[in-house]
């Protein structure tokens, strides 16, 4: 996967998993209807600013709460390029690698980072640049076939591998 | 090794393993409900599956939306009854059949020393049996439907260790809410989360099941209690042996070690919107509530109906107020008529609902309005977590939450002790 370069949105520290997507709509499977209620429960305007602002830049313990796979599912049909977080819970985590969205933890980024900032993230080489400040962040780089899953998606990384079996 | 290292190891047919490194275990059982069945049944076809790796080891509850709310929900239960009988599933709870997907897990399934990963953030409830059991997505699941197996990190450990006795009214749900609010929400984020000292060991599995489910509410990965005669006694009383006990090496490492000591412990409270805004319900001051909520997998079993019943037995809920009662599975239901509990919440003025998750997430069955406050013995009081985002919901252990209905406000259940 190339670098992604766009503009920041941030949020503050333990954005959850029932903000994302709040539970009343967990009875839809359609990922575009999904979208629609893309962080309704902490902002009623996100779809309208993620128009220029694709990178979600957040605190810490972001998608702390349910497993619903549903939450990163929301956030990349509704436009989510990728999210930068302090640090991030478990399950949300590892859920949005596997939909392929791409995330990557990356210390004090909300501190060093502001609201419309723009960013280029280097994943394999490990570091976020705010092209807008001219800093640059450092960040662990993501092996190999953690890209391959972040980029195409579990899905499609099991189907790869078993057809090369 | 501590436990959570010996599951692991046993489970990846390795001598020795150490927190830091990268496993492939066996799964022992692998459980979906019905929100997040449906998009891992999706995902499943997509990876080419045919047939699940095992029909005796994956189980499948309906317990978020009991009964259908929708049509939407209808297909969904459509979707899962359909697979289930394609698959020739062993083990389907359809509605009416089972109750709370964690608590059918406990009641029929989870043996001491087992692998279990289920689609549901809660499912670290299944330590209480020291089981090594944690939540994942639906895409995770989908691909131990194929392989049974998943790869883990061992996470690093914290030993807690709970000297003292819980003075009832206060309860497992108190001694949780104040540990969660000493960690805070992503305190244990990734670890895994050892429970013991001499509270624990006096603590039924019904109330080690209240604190292992919390430990995802202070981001960790697993909760477990060490098994002991308690959990013979339970696991025996279930039909549920033969089992085998899988303890911790004589000198267990942990990563951390907490003490704590219960003989001053009171009635906690989480005060909105955060699980880890924790204190003594002495400390809340004066909330008035529009509901209270009995329920749950963190609180919906015999015991938790049984305290409440205790309080509410004579009384009626204040006038304004709406008290809902949830017992967790058609098995607790049964049990709680036996004992008259459910003859005293109709007679208190309590709703009592059929077993389901319902409220707890705000799906189905009593949300709450914009400007409302609620008390309630579930698990997460985020914004918007049972309905309005402009609702109010404080967690608290079922004593409090039933003391509470009957005056009205926010209430320390010692003044029904009397």
């Amino acid at each position: 996967m190339d670098a992604i370069q766009g503009k920041a949105l941030k949020y503050g520290d333990g954005v959850n998993t029932d903000v994302i997507i709040p539970g009343k709509y967990l009875i839809y499977t359609d990922y575009k209807e999904l979208a629609k209620h893309a962080m309704e429960g902490i902002d009623p305007n996100f779809l309208k600013k993620l128009g220029e602002r694709k990178i979600i830049v957040a605190g810490t313990n972001f998608g702390c709460g349910s497993s619903r796979e549903q939450a990163p599912i929301a956030l990349k049909y509704a436009g989510v390029q990728c999210i930068l977080a302090d640090s991030f819970a478990r399950i949300f985590y590892r859920n949005a690698i596997n939909i392929g969205l791409p995330i990557l933890e990356c210390e004090r980024i909300s501190d060093n980072v502001g609201d419309g900032d723009e960013l280029r993230i280097d994943f394999k080489g490990g570091s976020v640049e705010d092209i807008s400040k001219r800093t640059k962040l450092k960040t662990n780089p993501v092996p190999d076939f953690l890209l391959e899953i972040m980029e195409k998606g579990l899905i499609e990384y099991m189907k790869d591998k078993r057809d090369k079996i | 090794m501590n436990i959570i290292e010996k599951i692991m190891a046993k489970a990846s047919g390795r001598n020795d393993v150490h927190a830091g490194d990268i496993v492939e275990a066996k799964i022992d059982k692998a459980m979906m409900n019905d929100i997040t069945a449906p998009l891992a049944l999706e995902a499943f076809e997509r990876m080419g599956g045919d047939e699940v790796w095992n029909k005796d080891r994956v189980i499948i509850v309906l317990d978020h939306l009991v009964p259908a709310n929708t049509d939407q929900s209808a297909n969904l239960h459509r979707i899962l009854r359909t697979f289930a009988k394609k698959q020739s599933l062993k083990y389907f709870y359809d509605i009416g059949r089972g109750g709370v997907c964690h608590q059918i897990m406990m009641e029929n399934h989870v043996k001491p020393g087992e692998m279990i990963v289920g689609a549901d953030s809660h499912t670290c409830t299944y330590g209480a049996v020291g089981a090594f059991a944690t939540g994942i997505g639906s895409t995770e699941i989908a691909s131990v439907l194929l392989s049974g197996k998943l790869w883990f990190k061992v996470p690093k450990a914290v030993n807690i260790i709970v000297n003292g006795k819980l003075n009832p009214p206060v309860a497992p749900k108190d001694l949780i809410l104040y540990t969660i609010g000493q960690f805070k929400a992503d305190g244990a984020t990734y670890m895994g989360i050892n429970f013991s000292g001499e509270a624990v060991h006096n603590m039924s599995v019904d109330g080690r099941m209240t604190i292992c489910n919390m430990v995802v509410e202070m981001g960790a990965k697993n909760g477990i209690v060490e098994p002991d005669d308690k959990t013979t006694e339970y696991l025996k009383a279930r039909r549920l042996a033969p089992f085998e006990f899988i303890n911790e090496d004589p000198k267990a490492e942990y990563d951390r070690v907490e003490e704590y000591d219960t003989s001053g412990l009171e009635s906690m409270v989480a005060v909105p919107p955060s699980v880890d805004n924790v204190r003594p319900v002495s400390e809340v001051g004066n909330v008035d509530i529009d509901q209270a909520v009995i329920g749950s997998c963190t609180n919906g079993r015999l015991e938790d109906l049984r305290i409440a019943a205790r309080i509410l037995h004579g009384r009626k809920v204040k006038n304004n107020v709406r008290a809902l009662a949830i017992p967790a599975s058609q098995e607790v239901y049964v049990d709680a008529i036996g004992e008259g509990i459910i003859d005293t919440f109709v007679k208190a003025g309590v709703l009592v609902c059929n077993p389901n998750c319902g409220p707890c997430y705000g799906g189905h069955l009593g949300l709450l309005a914009a400007g409302e406050t609620c008390i309630s013995s579930t698990n997460r009081n985020f914004i918007g977590r049972m309905g309005s985002p402009k609702a109010m919901i404080y967690l608290a252990s079922p004593a409090t939450v039933a003391a509470s209905a009957v005056t009205g406000k926010i209430t320390d259940p010692r003044a029904f002790e009397a």
